[in-house]
């Protein structure tokens, strides 16, 4: 007697995982195109943000290469770096480094270098961070991440690529110091990143493996 | 318990107001009324899941055998997020931006298993569904007033970035209600919240008492006396 009860009880509880499951595998099926579709927008977007659309003219979402360096570019994996070219010579390369060391863990950014090396200005794509504190990095909510826009590794001069609170240069928000001092950080890096490697950036072919898949947002 | 729909609505939004009276759902109340359009937005997420889990619980509340019902409930209410969560990402991503760090949060309220099992699980659908929608209208005046509150200390402003939520009209919403005001730290952090809901729990009670005496100095104007 008391087994059937667990029996039917078990069942009962396999029955609802697996409806549960099963309604958000369903869900993630007819939704993972269209949300994949949107991060490409919206990165599509934040690139033409930093970088006009007159000053390229090549399909910029296709020009992609990956380059690895854990050190400068914050993870281990792999990162995109797109490539702006006007009438086929370099413009701009736009990194995606990775702030390890913010609040809540990963801030992704969209670091864009003209080949002068100064910034055409950054973007934050992802974070954690706490909703009213940190979240100032997005440009949505402040114009705070504008303030990158023409700087570079000599501009302000390299030991004042810090928030102002470790004597530099950045303002850091009121109650959050962590956030912005992670992203100057990566900021930082990724235009040393761009010193070391910038030219070998404009010279490999595109990853062929992004082509069919970003086919579909040729303009 | 009466269940009329006039007694489920009254306790949802005022005398068993979640956060107010059962002071349950801190955790996501306390993290994110740091502004009046924070507030507002996760708000509005807790009350569609809760009008959801409610239904969904109502529905199969004859099926559930009592000792698997709380896994159940869980599967239910962690299912409907998710599917909120990807549907919101696919077909309103720019909302979904918004409010994208909220809609995790509400697997963290426990109030929506709260009426899960001390309600909707014992009730016909309709009155499950008001149930969730007064529960979470409760909830949300509570996150606008104590987001406000501290907003208000806080930054010195009231609505800023509405614009995320109702669109670029809204960008010019934002009060500055001082002129050159440097803002208070202490609203802003963690303790600020403490401290405020504190506050808005006193007044409630004060409110409450004030009434009572009312009704107790007056009995014979008040056609309902039993109702004091």
């Amino acid at each position: 007697m008391v087994l059937r009860q667990i029996t039917v009880s078990a069942l009962m509880l396999f029955l609802f995982a697996a409806v549960g499951a099963g309604l958000v595998a369903l869900t993630w099926d007819r939704t993972a195109h269209r949300i994949a579709d949107n991060e490409r927008m919206a990165l599509l977007r934040s690139i033409n943000e930093v970088l006009p659309k007159d000053q390229y003219d090549n399909d910029v979402f296709h020009d992609v290469i990956e380059v690895r360096d854990p050190e400068l570019l914050g993870t281990p994996d792999p990162v995109p770096v797109y490539r702006a070219r006007r009438n086929g010579w370099p413009v701009a390369a736009i990194l995606t480094p990775v702030a390890p060391d913010g609040y809540n863990g990963n801030i992704r950014l969209l670091v864009a270098v003209r080949v002068d090396g100064t910034l055409a200005g950054v973007r934050v794509i992802s974070h954690h961070e706490t909703p009213g504190l940190g979240d100032a990095v997005e440009v949505e909510r402040s114009d705070w991440i504008k303030g990158f826009r023409g700087k570079s590794l000599g501009n302000p001069p390299e030991k004042h690529w810090k928030v102002k609170r470790d004597g530099g240069d950045f303002d850091q928000f009121t109650g959050a110091t962590i956030t912005p001092r992670a992203v100057v950080k990566a900021v930082r890096k990724a235009l040393l990143y761009y010193r070391m490697h910038g030219d070998e950036l404009f010279e490999q072919s595109p990853e062929p493996d992004h082509e069919h898949e970003l086919q579909k947002h040729h303009p | 318990m009466s269940t009329s729909y006039r007694n489920i609505i009254r306790d949802g939004l005022w005398t068993n107001n979640t956060g107010l009276v059962q002071l349950l759902g801190l955790c996501p109340l306390l993290a994110v009324t740091g502004t009046l359009v924070n507030g507002l937005g996760l708000g509005l997420a807790t009350t569609a899941t809760l009008a959801a889990s409610n239904t969904t619980v109502s529905l199969v509340r004859k099926l559930v055998r009592p000792e698997v019902r709380i896994p159940v409930f869980v599967l239910i209410i962690a299912s409907i997020v998710t599917i909120i969560e990807l549907s919101m990402n696919a077909f309103f991503h720019d909302l979904y931006k918004v409010l994208g760090i909220f809609i995790p949060l509400i697997v963290t309220n426990c109030v929506i298993i709260g009426r899960a099992e001390a309600f909707a699980s014992r009730q016909p659908v309709g009155k499950a569904l008001v149930d969730g929608l007064a529960i979470g209208i409760g909830f949300t005046l509570l996150l606008v007033v104590l987001g406000a509150l501290r907003e208000i200390i806080g930054h010195g402003t009231l609505f800023a970035q509405a614009h995320m939520m109702f669109g670029e009209a809204a960008r010019d919403w934002t009060l500055h209600l001082t002129g050159n005001y440097h803002g208070m730290l202490l609203a802003v952090l963690p303790p600020g919240a403490f401290l405020g809901l504190g506050l808005l729990i006193a007044l409630k009670n004060h409110i409450d008492r004030r009434m009572e005496q009312r009704a107790a100095q007056a009995p014979a104007v008040s056609p309902h006396p039993e109702t004091a």
